[in-house]
């Protein structure tokens, strides 16, 4: 692990690709756990706000579902793959690979909310109450989770290479 | 009550003829497969060490198969759906993900002398098996089978013949095999398909496989209560997903693994 202090070092240029991976690796994990392990483990499992499978569902809706569950994994896995590849050709940036973190959960949360609760309507937060107020707590906190995570990432960001 | 299960089934109960003709049928391929492993390990005695691991994946993944085809849980698969999607569970996606990482070809290349073995590699290089284990017809048969069994009537037909239930679970194993080889398979295959399409065909697979299991939930095959499908229905939605998950992870253990980054660029500025 001798790539921590290479800042100052010629190879610097070299950290582009590294640092857009480390932005991927944190955003594609971000929306994977927003979309498989969140939903899954507060809302199912937790809460049991969520239904299995609330049988008023249309056809279409419930065959986006079963994709988003399948990417939900897939980029949660992938996203964790890329970042083991990226440590063991260098160092990893943490700080920018939370801040992607967070934006994709918020990224993740704010299409669930607008595309698969009111748009596509697979599911509803909540069943049998007053849907506003949760949707506009749900909407609202993923646009601060989102905002928060892009703070982070253009605090983080690597310094512009002097010519 | 109860007792009209097994009684009305025309040949299929238990007990009856076929059904233990069945029953010996399983024992006896399973008895070979743990005797033929046994064999080969021993046979190949002096080459390097075979992983413990390996070996113990094949007595499990037989295990599996077992439990889910003679015994208790394959008797109560008869009246419950669920017992009947444990079953499934078993024979079609743990099973024949153990026996594939238990290496079976690499197991039988090692032990057979040189003639044989070519001829099996030879085997393995035909149009027949290349078709066969392209992701796309092994996810196709896997999938497209379940998809047959659940939305039409073979489900009610399979229990009323032991040979529909003899051929259905047949399928359901060998074309779980045949998937999971083509998807995350460690025997040498001469026609390993690209990373980018195991990853299309199992993010699909998962895809239809939990849609199915939605399903069923809110249309369980006739004959089946309405409790007993909703149970069965999310076992096989949370039971696929746990083996879905593993199979997403050994796929990119596997490409991890053959992206390795050679010892130069590891270096630095060496």
């Amino acid at each position: 692990m001798s790539g921590g202090e290479t800042d100052t070092n010629p190879a610097t240029t070299a950290r582009v690709g590294p640092d857009r991976r480390t932005i991927w690796s944190g955003f594609l994990f971000g929306c994977g756990i927003a979309a498989s392990m969140i939903d899954l483990f507060i809302f199912h499992l937790g809460l049991q706000w969520h239904h299995f499978y609330d049988r008023s569902t249309p056809e279409v809706a419930l065959t986006t579902d079963g994709f988003f569950h399948a990417f939900g994994w897939f980029i949660t896995i992938w996203g964790l793959f890329l970042l083991a590849d990226i440590r063991r050709r260098g160092a990893v940036v943490w700080s920018r690979w939370t801040g992607a973190v967070i934006v994709g959960v918020g990224f993740f949360q704010l299409f669930d909310g607008i595309v698969d609760h009111k748009i596509l309507r697979i599911h509803q937060i909540r069943y049998d109450v007053d849907l506003l107020p949760y949707d506009a707590i749900w909407i609202g906190s993923a646009l601060v989770i989102l905002l928060i995570g892009l703070v982070i990432l253009w605090r983080t960001r690597p310094a512009p290479v002097s010519p | 009550m109860g007792e009209h299960d097994h009684s009305d089934m025309g040949g299929a109960g238990h007990g009856s003829f076929a059904w233990v003709t069945f029953e010996s049928v399983v024992v006896l391929a399973l008895l070979g497969a743990a005797i033929g492993y046994a064999l080969a390990l021993w046979a190949s005695r002096g080459r390097r060490p075979w992983p413990v691991s390996r070996t113990v994946m094949w007595y499990l993944g037989l295990g599996c198969v077992g439990a889910a085809l003679v015994g208790p849980l394959a008797t109560a698969a008869h009246t419950s759906f669920t017992a009947h999607m444990v079953g499934h569970l078993l024979l079609g996606m743990v099973g024949p993900l153990l026996l594939v990482l238990a290496a079976p070809v690499t197991v039988a290349l090692r032990a057979l002398p040189a003639p044989a073995a070519r001829s099996l590699t030879r085997f393995l290089r035909t149009p027949v098996v290349r078709v066969l284990t392209h992701p796309v017809v092994a996810a196709g048969l896997n999938i497209g089978g379940l998809w047959v069994l659940y939305t039409t009537d073979l489900y009610l037909r399979m229990h009323s013949s032991t040979l529909i239930y003899a051929l259905v679970h047949a399928h359901i194993f060998l074309a779980g095999y045949l998937f999971t080889v083509s998807i995350v398979g460690v025997d040498p295959a001469p026609h390993r398909a690209s990373m980018r399409m195991r990853s299309a065909v199992l993010i699909v697979f998962v895809a239809v496989h939990s849609i199915l299991a939605k399903r069923l939930y809110a249309h369980p095959p006739a004959g089946t209560t309405i409790a007993d499908g909703e149970v069965g229905a999310q076992v096989m939605y949370y039971g696929g997903d746990v083996v879905d998950v593993i199979m997403i992870v050994l796929l990119f253990a596997g490409h991890y693994a053959a992206t390795r980054p050679r010892a130069a660029a590891l270096a630095g500025h060496a």
